[in-house]
């Protein structure tokens, strides 16, 4: 039988070849270890499969981005009918064919940096998002030494999703801190630490769990300055990854933009790549508000060319025009982006030219950079990966139609996720989130090109 | 008891903890009045009862120590030195309110103090005041964060998770649990599983006791001892008062879940009656320089009373600042 690379984790799509811990022609039993397998999250160890002589390597160890299900070794199995293997190989097609979709939303950075501002002036390097949101920490941490970090697994285990991989061994234990599975509790230490004047950077695991701290999130650290007459701030990021990664289901995929945007006092951020993920963090964490930074999974691991400098910031507050058309003005933030991004092909062939608007920032909103791009298109499509019942596109579409009454041409659409639990099943999962085809056809209609 | 600590204060310091305690129980008598006569609105918690707690925990603070406690806290902000016409300004949501009448008697706060609030919401101060002590650590500071909690909140989750946190980091943290019998309406029996309410931080390893909150002379005693062990060890510590409010839950509550025996019961071991006996019997002050400390307080009151109808309201366009610094 062949070893395939298996996916150790929900979003793994490649993994590297450490080491092999055993020799061709070794014999192997089932449960034994047999090679260390590097993934996005973690080295993890791969068993072997089942009882049987180590035959053949087919990756050699150090190989780099293997995809997962490519055959890495060949195991000799007793009575083993390699027939019924071709088949069950076979079964896995249909799934890879939905995984390439996935990849083509999410890898359209070259368009990106093509609108990028101010390039001349930094030393610029390619990184993935979850590095750049590793090096805001980094320099922030090291710049101010008030700034902690905790969470859970944030230190010794180097980050449930890597991103504060190195940052214990650089800091110690009295500032990046492990911290129980008690977001209550945590959360609320953080906010009396913030309210003492530290900056503490307090990780979710995922944004899901903010969900246990809601109370302390709104009604200590958003409400405190206000109520105190200006008295008390709280200079707190919250941070973590939002939103729907892949097949975790219901109680791990939703988008929680709406929820924290409604809270006068919370400040909201959702950066779509690598270099804003890191100018913006950093400027969160210099923020003397509590900022919610939201971040995505899907796309910690997408590349970006980002300014290695430690004086590098992107402001809160300022979103970003990403593509320039007069005729339609599309609006998204965080993944949302990158959906739109892979749409846009079909839109160009359709001979629409459109503004793409990366809002960047929730809260506060770049209402002038919005206004004035609707002002020239006069037709407006927004995307959210949200639920769109009472959402913040819903919002903004009130917003556009109050500032902008006299230039729209045309109703606004919202594609947003559907009013559902997220299914498991990967087809319906797909199909709750926005969609290529939700978006073209909503450009269509406000372009009455259908 | 009171002869114990002979050495631990001069006279003149002692004078001074009965005259902060006359000073809270007519600050809120007064405060009361007002809510009577509808010039403070809302909710409004007294604290009438419980005085010995927070001056007999004031004797053993340093001034650049942290408090924090619950929504009733009108006594504590007192306690921690800020001026009670600021306090009573706010309860009549005036601009010159220590919150600029935008928190209310729930919501109060004095960095200059030291005092972090003021939390309406049960429990959440709790994990916040383990988040001061934190600070201090984190800072190398001498300083001890001081947690106030109901006996209401003494079931609430967030509370165990701070005890967990600051034994499992060893924080600079008193916990003192002020038991005084209901959560609103509900009896401590009928809200709490198990022994004595400060057993629920023990378990976490944390060190404490049981002491009578409505003396002074105890509750100093205990809040001395408290924070000597906390320098000792860096490990945070609980005491839990037993204590009790004259006055309902907040002023709409017609307390019809206790009898008037039990009160006045209470009453007669009331803790400024308590320690005025003391320093009379024990410590030999007069009872005339009491009396006339008693006599410039209650004129004060009035003089804050009027402060705190002449201030004006707050601006309307207070409405729209400090949401964001």
């Amino acid at each position: 039988m062949k070893i395939l690379l298996p996916a150790l984790s929900p979003t793994m799509e490649t993994g590297n070849l450490v080491k092999w811990l055993v020799e061709e022609g070794q014999k192997v039993n089932s449960g034994d270890i047999i090679a260390e397998i590097e993934t996005d999250k973690a080295t993890m160890e791969l068993e072997a499969p089942d009882d049987g002589v180590l035959k053949q390597f087919i990756i050699s160890e150090g190989t780099e981005n293997i995809k997962v299900n490519s055959p890495i070794a060949i195991l000799d199995v007793e009575g083993e009918d390699e027939e019924n293997e071709s088949e069950s190989l076979n079964e896995n097609t249909p799934k890879e064919q939905a995984k390439e979709d996935i990849n083509q939303s999410i890898s359209m950075n070259s368009i990106m940096n093509d609108f990028d501002e101010s390039n001349s002036k930094w030393t610029e390097v390619e990184i993935t998002m979850r590095e750049a949101l590793n090096q805001a920490i980094e320099e922030e941490m090291t710049l101010d030494k008030d700034v902690f970090l905790l969470g859970e697994e944030v230190a010794e285990y180097n980050g449930a999703y890597k991103v504060t991989q190195g940052l214990l061994d650089k800091f110690g234990n009295k500032r990046v801190l492990d911290t129980p599975i008690s977001e209550h509790g945590f959360t609320g230490l953080a906010i009396g630490a913030a309210m003492a004047g530290l900056k503490p950077i307090c990780e979710f695991m995922t944004f899901n769990f903010s969900m246990q701290a809601i109370d302390q999130i709104i009604n200590s650290a958003a409400k405190s300055l206000y109520m105190s007459g200006g008295e008390i701030n709280v200079p707190i990021v919250f941070r973590g990854p939002n939103g729907a990664a892949a097949r975790v289901a219901a109680q791990h995929s939703q988008c929680f933009i709406s929820w924290f945007s409604h809270i006068p006092g919370l400040l909201v951020v959702a950066p779509s790549n690598a270099r804003d993920a890191k100018g913006l963090l950093k400027s969160s964490i210099r923020n003397p508000n509590p900022v919610i930074f939201l971040e995505h999974e899907l796309l910690y691991k997408e590349k970006m060319k980002v300014p290695e400098e430690d004086d590098f910031i992107v402001p809160i507050g300022k979103g970003k025009m990403i593509a320039e058309g007069d005729d339609v003005t599309i609006i998204g933030f965080s993944m949302s982006v990158h959906r739109i991004l892979n749409a846009l092909p079909e839109i160009k062939n359709l001979n629409i030219k459109a503004d793409i608007i990366d809002l960047r920032s929730i809260k506060p909103l770049d209402e002038e950079l919005i206004y004035k791009s609707v002002k020239k298109t006069n037709r407006v499509v927004i995307v959210e990966d949200g639920w769109g019942n009472t959402s913040f596109g819903s919002h903004l579409s009130y917003l556009i139609q109050s500032n902008c009454f006299d230039y729209l041409d045309s109703e606004i659409i919202k594609v947003s996720g559907k009013d559902v639990p997220m299914p498991y099943a990967e087809n319906l999962e797909a199909l709750a989130l926005p969609t290529k085809d939700e978006i073209i056809s909503a450009v269509k209609k406000v372009t009455y090109k259908n | 008891m009171a002869k114990k600590i002979n050495n631990t204060f001069s006279n003149d310091e002692l004078i001074k903890f009965y005259e902060k305690m006359f000073l809270i129980r007519k600050f809120e008598e007064k405060a009361g009045q007002l809510y009577g006569s509808g010039k403070i609105g809302g909710f409004c918690h007294l604290y009438i009862g419980q005085e010995a707690v927070v001056i007999g925990i004031l004797s053993s603070i340093k001034s650049e120590d942290t408090v924090v406690t619950s929504y009733r806290d009108h006594g504590h902000i007192l306690a921690r030195g800020v001026d009670p016409k600021l306090v009573m300004a706010e309860l009549t949501g005036r601009k010159d309110g220590i919150s600029k009448g935008k928190g209310g008697s729930m919501h109060m706060f004095s960095k200059k103090n030291r005092f972090y609030g003021g939390h309406g919401i049960v429990g959440a101060q709790v994990p916040i005041g383990v988040g001061l002590g934190f600070a201090h650590k984190y800072r190398n500071e001498k300083k001890i964060s001081r947690v106030y909690v109901g006996d209401g909140a003494m079931s609430n989750g967030q509370v165990f998770e701070a005890f967990n946190l600051a034994a499992l980091w060893e924080l600079p943290v008193l916990f003192i649990i002020e038991n005084n019998k209901y959560g609103m309406g509900t009896a401590v029996n009928r809200s709490a599983a198990g022994n004595e309410l400060f057993e629920r931080a023990t378990v976490f390893g944390i060190k404490g006791e049981k002491i009578n909150g409505m003396n002074f002379f105890d509750v100093s005693q205990a809040a001395i001892r408290a924070r000597e062990h906390i320098y000792e060890t860096s490990k945070p510590y609980v005491i839990e008062m037993d204590t009790y409010r004259y006055r309902g839950h907040s002023m709409s509550d017609p307390a019809t879940y206790r009898s008037k025996e039990e009160v006045s019961d209470m009453k007669s071991n009331d803790p400024l009656i308590n320690m005025k006996k003391a320093l009379i019997d024990d410590f030999k002050i007069d009872e005339e320089s009491l009396s006339k400390i008693e006599t410039d307080i209650k004129k004060q009151i009035k003089e804050v009373e009027k402060f705190s109808l002449e201030s004006p309201l707050p601006e309307l366009k207070e409405l729209f600042t400090e949401v964001y610094l």
